[in-house]
């Protein structure tokens, strides 16, 4: 029997609020299949499972704001029995998690923002503990409403478990304001734990340009590449081969894969920005990169990312698109290892064969963790990704 | 179809893929990329919803064309049939 918890979906993550189940008690399930919608800092992400099996119990509530690794469900494996409902197996079968006062998240080690003093005092407020305060404003309690129990009436915690069954699902007061700390939270600490180092090539991209032109020129609008997935190959094809800069660093080391998962930045209208893996693009064609990303991009904007693509990306495409600088060098996503930053295309006076000729370039900037690689193999990264865009075919 | 169903049909299928830009204060020049933020996949969105809703195939030639309201208006009411 597996318990299904609430997952970290980033470094940052402390807790998720349960907001929408997809299962009930009995639903087989299967690995992969999304069971829950999980509210978070990043906007809902559905939350998928690991496994094959039975839901036995579902063991959380919507509305409920739960740290990570508490249960969620219990899903019993293939052909086994539930067991005697007076001897579960697992040891938290028979309670309910409790929702977490946000001063026990804040006592985390590595966790940085303390969101219990996140939120000022107004004049003139009913007195109440930090935790009483963050919790009360998660749930849209008015603190006023409630009597308290702690010294000179001081609204405790405990004194809103009574009201706390009856409220509503959560609603982040400032969805924006959240995305803003998780990505300080996650860029924090990218630059105080990876030692960043940086390698820089422009590259003429006037081949692959001419190249998607005329893929392009025959098809419809809904069968048309971008030139972004041209380098969202290139970099599946250039991390495959240099296996350093691709995966998460993990209890000190980078952990092996031979998948690459690539985290694409997708910027949100209103700001913010996201960067959901595109899974296994490494096996992917460009035609399949091409509708993999667009799919990425609306469901990053329409919110409903899975758990996998927030969690497993390998390494990551950031870049400034069509219009904008010429160059950027990005913070790394932790745990992963390596960031590829592209500059807009720049129209540039450029020696082909020994003649000077206007050409499309494109600054690619390699962000690399400099405990797991050298500038050798960064070099190496880029030299692959430079030899797949000048013979776009290869892709 | 009128001009004026041309124009409304292209501020649907925007504000759709931009849905926090202000029809009341979109400009008949705003550009698509400069102005409004909009990025490479944006841009082919709205195409490829244009392309859907009016039957106009715009090639990527043509994307220039497009590239403000005024600009897309005049465009698309001379090729929607």
């Amino acid at each position: 029997m597996g318990i299904f918890t609430m997952p970290s979906l980033g470094a940052d993550m402390e807790a998720g609020t349960l907001v929408e189940w997809l299962v009930k008690p009995g639903d087989e399930v299967h690995r992969g299949d999304v069971l829950a919608v999980v509210e978070t800092q990043k906007g809902a992400i559905e939350i998928e499972c690991f496994e094959d099996g039975r839901v036995l119990e579902l063991q959380a509530d919507l509305g409920a704001a739960l740290p990570v690794g508490a249960p969620l469900a219990l899903i019993l494996g293939p052909g086994e029995a539930a067991p005697e409902p007076k001897e579960p197996e697992a040891p938290a079968a028979d309670t309910k998690p409790e929702a977490v006062p946000a001063q026990a998240l804040a006592d985390t080690p590595e966790v940085a923002p303390d969101p219990a003093v996140a939120i000022p005092l107004p004049h003139g407020a009913t007195a109440a503990s930090p935790a009483a305060r963050a919790r009360a404003s998660e749930l849209g309690i008015d603190l006023a409403t409630i009597t308290g129990s702690g010294p000179a009436g001081a609204v405790l915690l405990k004194d809103l478990e009574v009201r706390k069954s009856s409220a509503a699902i959560v609603q982040t007061a400032s969805p924006m304001l959240e995305m803003r700390k998780a990505i300080a939270a996650a860029m924090a600490r990218s630059k105080q734990t990876i030692p960043h180092f940086y390698l820089s090539e422009t590259i003429d991209v006037q081949p692959a340009l001419e190249w998607v032109e005329a893929r392009n020129a025959d098809r419809p609008p809904s069968d048309r590449l971008l030139l972004g997935a041209l380098f969202v190959r290139a970099t599946a094809l250039a991390a495959a081969k240099v296996p350093s800069v691709n995966g998460q660093f993990v209890d000190g080391a980078l952990r092996p894969t031979d998948r690459v998962n690539i985290g694409v930045a997708v910027a949100l209208r209103g700001g913010g920005l996201v960067a959901p893996a595109l899974i296994d693009a490494g096996a992917m064609s460009v035609d399949e990169t091409m509708s993999g990303m667009r799919d990425l991009v609306f469901r990053a904007r329409a919110g409903r990312l899975r758990s996998s693509e927030v969690t497993e990306g390998t390494i990551t495409i950031s870049s400034l698109g069509a219009v904008g600088a010429e160059a950027m060098a990005g913070v790394i996503f932790p745990p992963q290892v390596a960031l590829v930053g592209l500059g807009a295309p720049k129209l540039r006076p450029w020696i082909v064969e020994g003649a000077v000729e206007p050409r499309t370039v494109v600054t690619l900037t390699l962000s690399v963790d400099h405990r797991v690689s050298d500038g050798r193999q960064a070099a190496r990264f880029i030299a692959e990704f430079q030899s797949h865009i000048a013979s776009p075919e290869t892709l | 179809m009128t001009k004026e169903d041309i124009r409304t049909a292209f501020i649907e299928e925007l504000l759709d893929i931009a849905p926090d830009i202000d029809p009341d204060t979109l400009g008949e020049d705003d550009h698509l990329q400069d102005d409004l933020e909009l990025d490479s996949m944006d841009v082919l969105n709205l195409v490829t919803a244009l392309h859907r809703r009016l039957n106009v195939d715009i090639p990527e030639t043509d994307y220039p064309q497009i590239a403000t309201l005024a600009l897309a208006v005049s465009y698309l009411t001379a090729r929607v049939t």
